[in-house]
């Protein structure tokens, strides 16, 4: 097992309490930034860590954090993206739900960074649970002192608040995020202006992804060059990856990026392997919205290198033979699965998430689904199959924001690399509309 | 100033000027459409997509290439961009899939439809779209609801460009409707039953690219290009009084506000021409206006066909005018 | 109204009104947002009106949300149909969600959809005659590792089984809230 820098405490007993988790040496990171860091320091720190987006783009945090415009005496807000709906991951869940105070002092340290003096936690309406929690150790936090007016003396301010969703993937995406806090629907804004210009009720604002900024307390603990040193090239530090599928032991696990991912499916401190003794068919490795990896293409690159649980090697190959690590959601697929099933139901989800705005993300989501179920219920013709590739096309980079490409990338490549199955489909018209829950096994046993 | 480019054309324009108002200044067929965007109600565009346009050079500064193609209706020019329109194989491409996508829901009812002849989606079909559908699935149909006696929504012609909430935010008081729902279920509508009464509110319908919005009071009345129309003028306490009657003989079938090129409410006295609810649904007396003169029409415009002007009666109207 | 056949014929018959103690926690709530932005304390004060009025969205309660944080009715209707969380049409006493997007799937969350329905006798969207359970399905609701799973009021049910699902159908037929 590699080193964990988020997760180190999960297991205490009592770490969700503020008594525990400071006993722990949480709340450190707040004391030395206050006390003997200016928040260009922090933001410093920061960059040279190398930290990217753990919410799924990847994008440096850093630079991110550099962007944000600071007008004389307008608010500048930091938001962190709870809204965790991408399928295949819960690792924020699992980290807040464990330890609610690591991203109350991740949020206070990146908010003096940033100069905000109120912050909002945007946490999926699902998660309300979680919120009740989140909420209660914020309020141990004002009591101890962390938050509030003039932090540990100080004289830094700073109002930390959670606000609930009401069900919407789409507000995952930053601009959304913001019009659902507006209090509005969760429909994505035009870019430009960006939000580090003008994001919450037009100020600057910064979006960052629950474990991005959990990932700020190592940070400025040890220092950005000793996060730095975690990992594989441009891959810094550790990730949180949440395993889910056909695992012999699924959950949510901190890997030092670098391992490889027959380590990670495969080894004893991670998923143990295939449930059932069955053998692995595909791999979605970073949320549903990345492209599915054929079973050869998993553990291996196209040119028979290892496949590395890092950002680079995850995308090795392109979308011909690559995929992305995202984030973080690792789904396996077991001998038994059905990938045309498993497209079309990825491709439910992402109809019913489309906020309907723009056109081709609008009609086209739904005139995929429609085309995927007929697939999957042996009612389509070989056009079909093409037809999905044109419309894919039409999607793929032409909508507002990321949710057409989001779309549009696992059909594309389940049709890339299974073609023969949604072949398999049209041939069989019969068997494909009598098998009971998509399994083809239980066809070739019949 | 600065500098653009559009399909080869060269224009100066001032900094911070959209993409596609540059284009509209240069004029013709450098244009990309536009199903959402409309300049006189700040807030719209973006949605449609169908003003995708490529940008071949980001800036002098940075000549890098745009990696997506761009709204031209939300996209600031920067000095020495380099923009392709009608020159693009990728934006004619890309633009064909977006009417595809715009009409694969949209009932084919252009024959019973009061927005024929003058549809944004039936001109943008014509030059984009293809004969035949792919589309093999049911069309999307959504439950008539009624908004009031003056103005008819039929929300299976939606595309979804939300002007008329920008209307209705930005011109009348109190917005009753809005768009519900979401994704392919999205619509507008106002949830209950409810009219939308307000003095400004049927712009709604002038703004509406397509036929989802349409006048009650002119409803099923006549084809548009059977009808004339004419510059006309009264004294309004409401809005300027400067609207088109169109007329068949000495009826006035419907009045609209003018506009431009681009569908646009043209400026009346230095402000957007929106017409109120007197002008447009009460006034239909000849008796009521001053009639100004014909109003000029896109000669490639079906509704050109009606005026029955033969160069010679253009003539004698111009003579007519002069005296 | 529209494509998604909400019943708009169930209404309130009484005004709904928040309990002062509610009322305060929602000026609490307003309060955390600066001044002109109370809209932003919208769906958070829709997520209490709902457990406050019977577990989903009347219009009489919509049109009472609007009125406490004095927005336009339709800025209401606009959002709470917007998000899937609302119910906008009553629902049974207990109201299951099972996840059934792809992980789910993988594990058998289809099986569970089903047998669920035929437990309760109801298909998915139906409510129990004696209104205590109403079936639906949800996309992706972060559990992914615990598959396959349910959602009931604020409880996530996980590593369903047959027989698990039996346990919670008991657990709360008796009142209690299953562990």
């Amino acid at each position: 097992m590699g080193r964990r820098l988020l997760l180190e405490h999960d297991n205490v007993p009592g770490i969700e309490t503020f008594e525990v988790y400071r006993k722990q040496g949480g709340y450190r990171s707040v004391e030395k930034a206050l006390k003997s860091m200016s928040p260009e320091q922090v933001v410093e720190e920061v960059q040279k860590s190398g930290l990217r987006g753990r919410g799924g783009a990847g994008f440096p945090t850093g630079m991110k954090w550099s962007f944000l415009a600071k007008p004389e005496g307008v608010s500048r807000y930091l938001l962190c993206n709870a809204d965790e709906s991408e399928p295949g991951t819960f690792k924020d869940r699992y980290l807040m739900e464990k330890i609610p105070h690591l991203l109350i002092e991740g949020m206070i340290v990146s908010s003096y960074a940033l100069g905000a003096n109120t912050s909002y936690i945007y946490i999926r309406g699902e998660y309300m649970w979680v919120l009740d929690i989140l909420e209660k150790a914020i309020a141990e936090a004002y009591a101890s002192g962390f938050l509030g007016k003039n932090i540990l003396g100080s004289g830094y301010d700073l109002d930390l608040y959670v606000a609930p969703g009401g069900g919407a993937y789409i507000c995952g995406e930053e601009t959304a995020l913001i019009e659902s806090l507006e209090g509005k629907r969760g429909n994505p804004r035009m870019k430009p202006p960006f939000p580090a210009v003008k994001g919450l009720w037009g100020c600057p604002t910064v979006v960052n992804n629950v474990e991005s900024i959990a990932a700020v307390v190592p940070i400025v603990n040890d220092g950005g060059d000793e996060y730095a040193k975690i990992g594989l090239g441009k891959s810094t530090g550790t990730k949180l990856i949440s395993a889910g599928g056909n695992l012999v032991r699924p959950g949510v696990y901190e890997i030092e990026m670098g391992i490889t991912v027959e380590e990670f499916i495969y080894g004893d401190d991670y998923c143990r392997g295939i449930a059932n003794n069955k053998k692995l068919k595909a791999c979605v490795p970073g949320g549903s919205s990345v492209p599915i990896l054929p079973a050869h293409l998993v553990t291996k690159t196209a040119a028979g290198e290892d496949r590395l649980m890092t950002y680079e090697s995850l995308a090795d190959g392109g979308f011909a033979s690559g995929s992305m690590l995202g984030s973080g959601g690792f789904i396996v697929f077991d001998e038994d699965q059905c990938i045309v099933r498993n497209t079309w139901n990825f491709a439910r989800f992402y109809a019913h998430e489309s906020c309907g705005q723009c056109s081709p993300c609008r009609e086209g989501t739904g005139w995929m689904e429609k085309v995927l179920y007929r697939l999957e219920h042996g009612q389509g013709n070989m056009r079909d199959i093409d037809l999905l590739a044109e419309i894919n096309k039409k999607i793929e980079g032409n909508t507002i924001c990321p949710l057409g490409d989001a779309a549009a990338w696992p059909v594309a490549a389940a049709i890339r690399h299974f073609r023969e199955e949604f072949e398999w489909h049209v041939n069989h018209s019969e068997e494909a509309q009598k098998r009971n829950y998509g399994l083809l096994k239980e066809v070739a046993s019949a | 100033m600065v500098k653009v480019t559009i399909d080869d054309v060269q224009i100066e324009v001032e900094p911070g000027t959209t993409i596609l108002s540059a284009a509209r200044q240069i004029g013709g067929d450098v244009v990309p459409p536009a199903m959402c965007y409309y300049s006189k109600l700040p807030g719209t565009g973006g949605k449609c997509r169908t003003c995708l346009v490529e940008v071949a050079q980001g800036s002098e500064k940075d000549p890098r290439p745009m990696p997506k193609l761009v709204a031209s209706c939300s996209t600031p020019v920067m000095d020495g961009m380099v923009v392709k329109n009608k020159t693009s194989e990728r934006v004619h491409d890309n633009r064909g899939g977006v009417v595809e996508f715009l009409l694969i829901n949209h009932p084919l009812d252009c024959p019973v439809c009061d927005q024929a002849g003058e549809c944004h989606l039936q001109d943008l079909g014509y030059e984009h779209g293809s004969a035949k559908t792919r589309y093999e699935e049911e069309r999307r149909k959504f439950d008539p609801i009624d908004i009031g006696n003056k103005i008819k929504l039929h929300m299976n012609r939606c595309i979804l460009c939300y002007r008329c909430v920008h209307v209705a935010n930005q011109l009348t008081d109190k917005r009753v409707h809005g768009v519900l729902h979401r994704g392919e279920h999205a619509e507008i509508s106002t949830y209950i039953e409810n009219a939308i009464e307000n003095d400004f509110s049927g712009n709604m319908i002038d703004v509406c690219p397509v036929g989802a919005l349409t006048d009650k009071t002119f409803r099923f009345k006549s084809r548009v290009w059977f009808l004339k129309p004419m510059d006309a003028s009264c004294s309004c306490t409401k809005c300027s009084g400067k609207a088109v009657v169109w007329m068949f003989g000495n009826e006035i079938y419907r009045v609209t506000a003018r506009k431009d090129a681009y569908g646009e409410v043209e400026d009346q006295d230095g402000k957007a021409g929106w017409i109120c609810n007197d002008c447009r649904f009460d006034r239909k007396d000849v008796s009521n206006w001053t009639i100004e003169g014909p109003r000029k029409i896109n000669r490639h415009s079906v509704i050109s066909q009606g005026q029955y002007l033969s160069p010679r009666d253009t003539q004698k109207q111009l003579t007519d005018g002069n005296k | 109204m529209g494509s998604t056949h909400i019943d708009l014929s169930k209404r309130h018959t009484e005004k709904p009104a928040f309990s002062p103690e509610r009322m305060a926690e929602v000026q609490a709530l307003i309060a955390q947002y600066p001044e002109g932005k109370h809209k932003s304390a919208l769906i958070r004060i829709l997520h209490m009106a709902e457990e406050d009025f019977g577990g989903w969205l009347s219009i009489e309660t919509m049109d009472y949300v609007a009125e406490v944080l004095n927005i336009q009715p339709i800025e209401v209707y606009e959002v709470a149909t917007f998000y899937t969380m609302f119910n906008l049409e009553p629902t049974g006493k207990y109201v299951f969600e099972v996840c059934r997007t792809g992980p789910c799937m993988l594990v058998g969350s289809d099986q569970i959809i089903e047998y669920i329905g035929e437990k309760l006798d109801i298909k998915v969207g139906e409510t129990t005659k004696d209104g205590m359970f109403t079936l639906k399905t949800a996309e992706c609701l972060g559990a992914c590792g615990y598959a396959p799973m349910l959602q009931c009021g604020k409880k996530y049910h996980e590593h369903l089984t047959k027989e698990r699902v039996d346990e919670i159908i008991a657990s709360y037929r008796a009142g209690e809230v299953p562990n």
